[in-house]
């Protein structure tokens, strides 16, 4: 499924790539005889987010997911490829004026509650930071009215903002959060896994409110996480990583009805799924490789019960959503949506 | 009915701090069966694994246990000096925790660890116990056991590392495992190959499994009957097919409705208002009562016990028929406050 | 709360282990926190923070409540000289605590007077050392690369090198530097440049380690992400969550100040006699070793124990507050 043509879209991620340096230091490859070793993390990822959806990276540990986040909101420089948003290129070197006006506009919730507030702060001295970092409001009375306000559309009370962190509990931690991240008027937020430190019920809480604030203010979200019914809950297209690629994009509803990739339907196939009690399934086979030394051809190969010796030899390229030569060969049945 | 493997009556546990006596279990009763595997569900701060480390004996101070009896198929087994506890422990019952790096010495093969703890708790000579060892890996189904004995435990992945303490717990042929978070730091597929591991080891070793946990989808597809803890007590416990179809307590019902599934998209997930009560500051009566949709003043001042309603057994008034009132209050008249964006 | 019922005490109240009801709350509830908590149930520490204090105020208000001042030869009379302690002198018949010196000093005002040099010179070079220290640490542990291993390097030199030994080859420097008539003058500032210099490598590590874990905690991303440049990061962000390790460091090393500038003073490099601090009345007072006016020893150096072991006591505590996995 392509994004709305009606509009260009919001987010564009064009063959992005990192690789990490993981060798051990000089000395020790000098005096072990080790050779320098690299990590692909990304690798070749495009993909787009239309105004107002939100877009869903769903996988398992070292599939990169966290890294494309990170490179998205600029926290990392992509080794190549291309992040744009709204039109301008956030990954050129040159520091813009318009790359500056839209920083604000692009905020981050991150997965751990507990270490994303600054314990020695009070809450409304972290939730106005970005009010002052950008100079959006000068008068100090506004910016103490902004900060209640803010802190009220998150569900705490306005009188909170004179608490520290450490007298909140890990979901109105996460509230603050979300409340700092509204603070500079942004338009995207990327959630890194926002939810998977928190308690169901409270889960349950903070998807809800993600979804109004979506509803009211607008935004668009790009949401990471390893939990499959979360990401079925809030995504409208979602893109499944593997060792550092796509290897299915599609529709929130179509992904779930008819998976393409081998990789979805087994992951759909494993999930432990409140859904599944008393039913039996077929347990699912391996386990991820290590990243540093990724089988060739397609990584999903060696777990893969269609691979034959094309899927050895060559990387299948992203076609019609899915990345797969067994798909692409029409070597599977393409499950129909429901 | 058999003799349960498991018998707990009455558990409670008291952490003592200076700012007073904590409750974290308090009036926990439960039993497990030969061959079943228990789920024990809760949010964190619900007691649950708690309720593990007490029945084998691990509480630490500040913590102790401050009432109730823990039986052990005839024995008595929560008044035995931490001697005789160590050595059921690892005996009679086996351990799972989250990170299989805490059950693993790093600097010994696994080969090595495993012939040990076979060794301790049975006869068999060096060579037998090796055998054993073998057949044990390759029963929690690690491929090449013959050759895999003899690596270190960071020479194998993680699912790799929770099947070797899987084969750790089965050495002596427990009567019980208890799994605390087991399945919780792996990756989704190779959890439910961990948790298909666990029920098929209960089954054909018949074996009663204790498996804590706060992933409702793990309990849903592993345990034949679940208790759902809440505040330190047993908000209910039945059935796992049941619980999570048709859940009675109105916390068990707000929790299911909470979690988000793969078979549906819901729009909307059931919220429940607020968060577990903190142990200094457990409410009155039902501690669930503010947060409850349905309470009435009795919950406010009561303790519900648990009740038998069918299959299973749930702490709330609202099931309790020498109540005439109680029915009355199932309709919900006022919804619960809805926390979160005011419309 | 009832405006008119009689307050509690705060001894009383720290008997009763209740917060005194009148305290507005920010105190209250500092009161009740596990920091003063444990404070109140440890006699050591209350024990050593009593003394410390006692010995602190006691040097600052020197001036004003010692005898005599012993460095105003107009309040010194020879006759005195040599009075053993609590005795009266056999020809003024005047009575000194702690007895007299040979020039009929006593030996009480002395240590006031010695305990303030002691005192200012362990504090200034602590906070000298800190302020090396806290920035040269923040720099390696969140600037990382070069910067950290070239910092890094020359701490870990420095720590191979006893303090002592670093200090004395300040020292060195600055006699064969300075002219012999400014010496005198200079030399308080150049032993607190001294034994500031041979402190700092602690608290750069351990501010390096700090920042490191706090550089990798997501608040300090989210400060990125709002375009804060990496130094306003590091001291609005960074510096306040390294603090509590500092602390720790600090009261410990002002113990082990307190004793270098005594050693130095005693090997005769330090404080010169006309302004002497206690290690200063130390090596006078050994003196007098073997002719039995053992007092002029063995006070000023009582003294120092007591001062240095109470810090130490309290840092020892400090540690084991803030830093509970440790005990």
């Amino acid at each position: 499924m392509s994004p709305p043509a009606s509009a260009a879209p919001y987010v564009t991620v064009r063959d992005l790539r990192r690789v990490f340096d993981v060798s051990k230091p000089w000395l020790n490859r000098m005096l072990e005889g080790g050779e320098k070793q690299f990590l692909t993390a990304v690798d070749d990822i495009s993909f787009e987010i239309a105004r107002g959806e939100t877009f869903a990276l769903v996988g398992e540990s070292g599939s990169g997911k966290s890294t494309v986040a990170r490179m998205v909101v600029g926290l990392l420089p992509p080794t190549a490829g291309e992040v744009t948003i709204t039109g301008i290129s956030m990954s050129s070197a040159a520091a813009s004026a318009e790359r500056q006006r839209m920083r604000r506009r692009i905020q981050m919730i991150f997965q751990d509650p507990y270490a994303s507030l600054n314990p020695r702060w009070r809450v409304d001295r972290i939730v106005a930071e970005p009010i002052r970092a950008f100079d959006l409001i000068k008068e100090e009375r506004a910016i103490v009215a902004r900060v209640g306000e803010l802190l009220t559309l998150v569900g705490l009370h306005p009188d909170d903002g004179k608490k520290y962190p450490h007298e909140f509990s890990g979901g109105q931690r996460q509230r603050i959060a979300i409340a700092r991240a509204l603070a500079s008027n942004a338009e995207f937020i990327v959630c890194d896994e926002p939810t998977s430190a928190l308690d169901v019920s409270v889960q349950a809480q903070i998807l809800n409110l993600m979804r109004d604030l979506q509803d009211r203010l607008g935004l668009t979200y790009l949401f990471i996480s390893h939990n499959l019914a979360v990401v079925r809950h809030m995504a409208t297209r979602i893109g499944v990583m593997y060792l550092g690629r796509i290897v299915e994009i599609s529709g929130g509803h179509e992904l779930f009805a008819a998976p393409k990739h081998p990789y979805t339907r087994m992951l759909l196939d494993a999930v432990p799924d409140l859904g599944m009690t008393g039913k039996q399934r077929v347990p699912v086979q391996g386990e991820i490789p290590n990243p540093i030394d990724p089988p060739s051809g397609c990584t999903f190969n060696p777990r893969c019960p269609y691979a034959n010796d094309r899927c050895r030899r060559e990387t299948p390229p992203l076609n019609e959503g899915v990345a797969c030569h067994a798909v692409h060969e029409r070597r599977i049945d393409i499950p129909r949506a429901a | 009915m058999t003799q349960p493997v498991l018998s707990v009556r009455d558990l409670r546990v008291e952490f003592v701090t200076r700012r007073g006596v904590l409750k974290a279990i308090d009036g926990v009763s439960f039993d497990i069966a030969p061959g079943e595997v228990l789920g024990v569900v809760g949010e964190s701060g619900a007691g649950k694994s708690v309720t593990g480390s007490a029945v084998i004996g691990l509480i630490d101070p500040p913590g102790r246990i401050a009432g109730g009896e823990v039986w052990l198929s005839e024995q008595r087994i929560d008044n035995l000096s931490p001697e005789e506890m160590r050595r059921i422990r690892g005996k009679r019952i086996g351990m799972i925790f989250q990170d299989p790096l805490t059950s693993l010495n790093p600097l010994y093969r696994v080969g090595e660890q495993l012939v040990e703890t076979i060794q301790t708790h049975t006869d068999l000579s060096a060579a037998a116990a090796r055998r054993r060892a073998i057949e044990l890996l390759t029963e929690v189904g690690i491929p090449a056991p013959e050759r895999r004995i003899d690596g270190y435990p960071h020479e194998f992945s993680g699912g790799m590392r929770q099947r070797v303490v899987i084969a750790l717990a089965l050495c002596a042929e427990p009567e019980l495992i208890i799994a605390d978070e087991p399945t919780t730091a792996l990756d989704v597929s190779v959890q439910a190959q961990i948790i298909s591991l666990l029920q098929r080891l209960g089954r054909e070793h018949g074996t009663a499994i204790m498996l804590v946990t706060h992933d409702m989808g793990v309990i849903a597809e592993t345990a034949d009957r679940v208790a759902v803890m809440y505040a330190g007590r047993i908000a209910e416990i039945g059935p796992v097919q049941d619980v999570v179809q048709n859940p009675l307590h109105p916390y068990a019902r707000g929790l299911m409705g909470a979690i988000p599934t793969l078979a549906q998209d819901a729009s909307r997930l059931v919220q429940i208002p607020g968060s577990m009560p903190r142990l200094s500051a457990i409410p009155p009566g039902c501690p669930f009562n503010p947060r409850c949709p349905h309470a009435w003043d009795r919950c406010r001042i009561d303790r519900p016990e648990p009740i038998q309603h069918g299959a299973h057994k749930v702490a709330c008034h609202l099931y309790d028929l020498n109540d005439p009132t109680a029915e009355a209050h199932k309709v919900l008249t006022h919804p619960p406050a809805e926390e979160g964006v005011p419309a | 709360m009832d405006q008119h019922a009689p307050a509690p005490t705060r001894t009383e109240a720290a008997l009763a282990g209740t917060p005194p009801d009148r305290l507005p709350g920010a105190l209250a509830r500092a009161w009740d926190s596990d920091f003063l908590w444990s404070f109140r149930h440890s006699p050591v520490a209350i024990v050593s923070s009593l003394v410390a204090v006692a010995m602190i105020l006691a040097a600052v208000l020197a001036p004003w409540i010692s005898p005599q001042n012993p460095f105003d030869p107009a309040q010194l009379d020879l006759m005195d000289g040599l009075t053993p302690p609590m005795t009266p002198n056999e020809i003024s018949q005047r009575i000194f605590i702690l007895g007299t010196d040979p020039q009929g000093r006593d030996m009480y005002s002395a240590i006031l007077y010695g305990s303030r040099v002691s005192l200012l010179v362990g504090f200034a070079s602590v906070i000298f050392s800190m302020a090396i220290g806290i920035t040269l640490g923040l720099a390696a542990g969140y600037l990382g690369g070069r910067t950290e291993a070239l910092i890094m390097r020359i701490a870990d030199i420095q720590l191979s090198f006893p303090a002592i030994l670093v200090a004395l080859l300040v020292f060195g420097i600055f006699r064969g530097v300075v002219p012999p008539a400014q010496q005198e003058q200079a030399t308080l500032w150049v032993l607190i440049v001294a034994i500031g210099l041979s402190n700092w490598a602690q608290y750069a590590r351990t501010v390096r380690a700090t920042t490191m874990v706090e550089k990798s905690k997501v608040y300090v991303d989210a400060a990125r992400l709002i375009g804060l440049k990496s130094f306003v990061i590091m001291v609005k962000h960074v510096l306040p969550n390294v603090t509590g390790p500092v602390l720790v460091i600090a009261t410990i090393n002002l113990a082990l100040a307190i004793i270098e500038e005594a050693t130095l003073s005693f090997l005769g490099v330090g404080m010169p006699p006309t302004q002497p601090s206690l290690g200063t009345l130390i090596r006078i007072g050994q003196q007098f070793l073997f002719s039995g006016e053992l007092w002029i020893l063995a006070s000023p150096a009582l003294a120092l124990i007591l001062l240095a072991l109470s810090i130490n006591l309290l840092g020892d505590w400090l540690r084991d507050v803030l830093n509970p996995r440790l005990r």
